[in-house]
């Protein structure tokens, strides 16, 4: 398979704080992967500074097999990453479909244009088609803030496939949606990815669901990735349970995170 | 080009106030020339405000426009009017694009402090301009449009028809502008600037052009006022009126091209009035006018009009 993405002594430290501490990662096209790790232990730090969002204090990352460090998230996205959010990332006081628009004509270089409506006829169709896929069409001409949060959290996804990306990350897609949607959410998402051929790697707290959706799990703690292997592997790794899985309770979601 | 319903009402509107002009006193006829020249700056502040920006000095450019009116009559020796009101337009547009550089680097207070900032300096250096009549300002010459110079008492009608045909050309452009991929890019910038960023849009690009837009605008509400007027001073400059622009904004609301012409013509209209019956309380007057539009119309008056639209739906 070929190599999409690597890392290689990547760190970052926020004063004394280490957030991520020599990461060592190569994801395949293709692969569907797993992040996991108890609060604080670096998994978005990760993500921030794989999408140029947050300048690593040390280390390399090539995707697609070129050097990427230093280049921002506008960047990388016309590279073909992209990404959704812990807490999403929308325009709440426009309608749905104008998020998507925006998006459709981001992707199409026609950011500028200034007589030409932003709903253009394509656009609306190439909207209604991903909200359809994603079963939030009925929030289409609503305000984001009209919508609950699990329908945020694929409003946000979708945006961030329209920019037609080879690679996904996604934090903690289905953070705060209650416990019964979260596997139709996964679902939704999940049969999206697998149309577009997408790479994933995907950040969760809740061990089923990554069981259920992924063949390759990364654990965090402390900034370091402290396992990299199959599910079954990692998940019975002692290590891992100590510090990621095992008798830990998760504190309550932290708001705040990019 | 099909013509959308509030393209054809505009057109309509700009019809009727070019005919009703032609029996309308000189007085009403000078004070809507004022009042759609004033709506031109203003609605660079709306175009500022979509983007979630409120500038406090959008009178620089409502200066530059005018300055450049009136020294382009007196030194380059420019009488056609549109000529006039090109000049200003490129003039504002090259100081836009250097001050840009820097304005769009900054947000919220420290955006409006230092667009206020800018203005207060060009009032500082014409007030200090004893060549350009300090404080007095000076007298714009008499001008022509297009080969035709109008006699007694046609000045102030032509600069309406002027200012007409400029401000429908500028609200047919902005109607579609807003509705554009830039225009919803700078309502996405106010909403949420990571996500713009990751959506592969640079946002300092269109926020630059924005402001750029919003100053060339603002620059031909200034040359109108001056054509109109027949006079510029550094008080175009003033905070104080780059306040009044800010106020028109808010009053009118940024929900609809109209907007800032309604609010200005009201605003204009109250202001004459207020003057005359109430010298010393007029301020108050429009202060508490403001203190009810933000608390029952946060949106503007506008949303007495959408309110309306979907009650009835
Ligand atoms: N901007 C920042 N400034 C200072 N410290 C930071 C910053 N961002 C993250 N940190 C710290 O870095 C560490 C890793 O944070 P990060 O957000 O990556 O954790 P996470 O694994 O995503 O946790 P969670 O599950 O809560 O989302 C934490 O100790 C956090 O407090
Ligand atoms: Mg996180």
């Amino acid at each position: 398979m070929t190599e999409i993405l690597r890392t290689e002594g990547l760190s970052r430290y926020f004063g004394a704080v280490t957030a991520a501490e020599d990461i060592n990662v190569t994801i395949s096209e293709g692969e569907i992967v797993g992040v996991i790790g108890a609060n604080g232990a670096g998994k978005t730090t990760f993500i921030n500074m794989v999408t140029g969002y947050l300048p690593p204090s040390q280390g390399t990352i090539a995707f697609d097999g070129s050097p990427i460090k230093g280049m921002g998230p506008r960047k990388l996205m016309r590279k073909g990453l992209a990404r959704s959010f812990q807490i999403p990332q929308l325009f709440l006081e426009l309608p749905v479909i104008d998020n998507l628009a925006i998006a459709l004509s981001a992707a199409e270089h026609r950011q500028f244009q200034m007589i030409r409506p932003v709903r253009t006829p394509e656009r609306i169709k190439a909207a209604d088609e991903i909200l359809e896929q994603m079963n939030i069409n009925h929030y289409r001409d609503e305000m984001v803030t009209a919508m609950p949060q699990g329908a945020r959290k694929l409003l946000d996804i979708a945006i961030a496939m329209l920019g037609n990306p080879r690679m996904l990350l996604l934090d903690e897609p289905t953070s705060g949606v209650s416990m019964e949607e979260k596997y139709t959410l996964m679902d939704t998402v999940m049969e999206a990815v697998r149309q577009r051929g997408l790479t994933v790697l995907f950040v969760e707290h809740d061990m089923e669901i990554v069981q259920r959706y992924v063949s390759r799990i990364l654990a965090f703690a402390s900034g370091e990735v402290i396992k990299d292997g199959p599910v079954d592997e990692v998940l019975a790794d002692a290590k891992v349970q100590e510090l990621v899985t095992g008798k830990h309770h998760r504190t309550p979601e932290k708001e705040g995170d990019a | 080009m099909k013509l959308e319903r509030t393209e054809l009402s505009l057109i309509g509107v700009a019809i009727a106030i070019a005919i009703l002009a032609q029996f309308s006193p000189n007085w009403l006829v000078f004070t809507l020339t004022l009042a759609i020249s004033t709506a031109l700056v203003v609605m660079g502040v709306v175009m500022l405000m979509r983007a979630g920006l409120v500038s406090f000095g959008q009178g620089l450019f409502y200066c530059l426009g005018g300055y450049a009116v009136g020294l382009g009559g007196r030194f380059l020796g420019i009488t056609d009017a549109l000529v006039l009101v090109g000049l200003g337009v490129v003039v504002t547009t090259v100081v836009a694009m250097i001050l840009g550089l820097l304005m769009t680097r900054y947000r919220e207070i420290f955006f409006a402090m230092l667009s206020l900032a800018f203005s207060m300096i060009l009032y500082g250096i014409l007030v200090k301009s004893h060549g350009l009549g300090s404080t007095d300002g000076f007298g714009v010459v008499d001008w022509t449009l297009l080969g035709f110079t109008p006699g007694d008492g046609q000045a102030t009608t032509t600069a309406l028809m002027l200012a007409l045909v400029l401000a429908l050309a500028i609200a047919l452009f902005l109607n579609r502008y807003f509705k554009s991929s830039i225009g919803l890019a700078c309502e996405a910038i106010r909403e949420n600037e990571v996500r713009v960023e990751y959506m592969g849009i640079s946002h300092r690009k269109v926020l630059y052009i924005n402001y750029v837009l919003a100053a060339a605008v603002g620059s031909v509400g200034g040359s109108m006022t001056a054509l109109a007027a027949g006079h510029v001073d550094p008080t175009m400059a003033y905070w104080t009126i780059s306040g009044e622009f800010v106020f028109i904004a808010i009053l009118g609301g940024t929900g609809h091209v109209a907007a800032p012409f309604i609010a200005a013509l009201i605003f204009t209209l109250v202001r004459t009035y207020a003057v005359e019956l109430a010298p010393n309380a007029w301020q108050m007057i429009l202060g508490i006018v403001l203190l009810l539009i933000i608390l029952f119309l946060p949106k503007g008056i506008w949303s007495l009009f959408t309110r309306k639209k979907g009650a009835a739906s």
